[in-house]
């Protein structure tokens, strides 16, 4: 890429949650649920004495994508890292059980999903799980009507039960600088020793849970560059292509022969887990 | 967390509401909405303890026209500094007034 290229190129991470939700949908069609203004906030940080923001740092905006209609739910990164709270977790839920009952009226409404988040808000607890529990329904739900879209751009990260969010998603979409994981790098670390994952090691981060590994494992479907107009681009390719069947997920089986081919004693590197993801084809070679 | 709340004689409501930043690591979330005739009222929750005089004083100066549009803001606070107190501030007050900025 040369530099006249690169400098005319505008991030998608640099943006805030609500820039990037209008930078996706169509010119005129935004229209915002639950705005600040509503002041729908978490209940539980004021009282940890955690200053709280108007949004919960959810947007959540109806709008269309190349005309089809879709539900956008953005998380802020910049607001406690993405947590998921109570509130910011309920509107998620609640705007797909929307689309849901849409799709199921016979008026299919796509949900694209900005997923930067931490996972659950640790001062929030039980209240933020059982909000990611009714996400993770209602995007299994969904699946069967509309393709559900999901996105990871920026180097927070979707890791927690959100990244299981993002793991039910039909289509989903990161870049090389985002991160896809269960567990953060010093959760491992703390779990499982140093010897086993040194949350320090960047490159070693990166090269087993960062977006260009995970789309070598099939864990992700589109690597793309961090420029608003390819990912706009890449969503809306993702919310014209009808629902995924079979869902990805639903393949139990072969879930499960990639679960034995890894070696548990084995300290985890990029090359042999990509092999170990590999699903052999009938003719012996890799598909 | 403190809170503090100020007011300001001003001019005729602010035509629009606006929002400006965020609450994350040294920035703010501005909410503006048209105030009452007449006055400007300020309500800051912040982060971090002990900064009232600061506050005060930045707020003060930024509100020191009286002509200004009467605006109610709500001010949450991660950090900010007082020069990006003023920045957000302003960003708010020009997309109340109509004010094609291009920031959001």
């Amino acid at each position: 890429m040369d530099t006249a290229t690169l400098i005319a190129r505008e991030s998608f991470v640099e943006r805030g949650a609500r820039e990037r939700v209008a930078g996706l949908l169509d010119a005129g069609t935004m229209r915002e649920l639950l705005d600040p203004f509503e002041r729908l906030r978490s209940p539980w940080l004021a009282e940890q004495d955690i200053v709280t923001q108007a949004d919960d740092g959810v947007v959540i905006a109806r709008g269309a994508i190349a005309g089809t209609a879709v539900v956008c739910c953005a998380v802020e990164p910049a607001f406690q890292g993405g947590a998921i709270g109570e509130v910011g977790g309920a509107k998620i839920a609640g705007a797909l059980e929307l689309a849901l009952e849409d799709a199921e009226a016979g008026r299919p409404v796509v949900p694209v999903l900005l997923l930067e988040t931490g996972g659950v808000r640790l001062q929030e607890a039980n209240c933020g799980l059982a909000a990611i529990a009714e996400i993770h329904a209602a995007i299994a739900a969904l699946r069967a009507h509309v393709p559900v879209v999901g996105v990871v751009a920026g180097p927070v990260g979707c890791f927690g039960g959100m990244s299981i969010a993002a793991g039910l998603c039909s289509q989903l979409i990161a870049t090389r600088e985002a991160r896809l994981g269960l567990n953060g790098p010093q959760v491992i670390e703390q779990e499982a020793g140093v010897d086993e994952f040194d949350s320090r090691d960047r490159p070693m981060i990166w090269s087993l849970t960062g977006g260009e590994q995970r789309r070598a494992t099939g864990l992700v479907d589109t690597l793309c560059a961090d420029d608003a107009q390819a990912i706009a681009a890449e969503v809306a390719a993702a919310v014209a292509a009808g629902p995924e069947d079979p869902a990805r997920v639903a393949d139990v089986d072969a879930a499960l022969a990639r679960l034995a081919r890894i070696d548990g004693d084995r300290r985890a590197e990029a090359e042999w887990v990509r092999d170990a993801f590999q699903t052999p084809t009938d003719d012996g070679s890799d598909s | 967390m403190q809170t503090l709340s100020l007011d300001y004689p001003a001019g005729a409501p602010a035509a629009r509401r606006a929002l400006a930043g965020v609450v994350g690591s040294g920035d703010l979330e501005v909410l503006l909405e048209p105030g009452a005739d007449g006055r400007s009222t300020v309500e800051i929750n912040t982060s971090v303890d002990g900064v009232n005089e600061i506050w005060t004083a930045v707020v003060d100066r930024i509100f020191a026209d009286a002509a200004q549009p009467a605006v109610a803001l709500e001010i949450n606070d991660f950090g900010a500094t007082p020069a990006v107190v003023r920045l957000r501030i302003a960003q708010a007050m020009e997309q109340a007034a109509g004010a094609d900025t291009g920031a959001h």
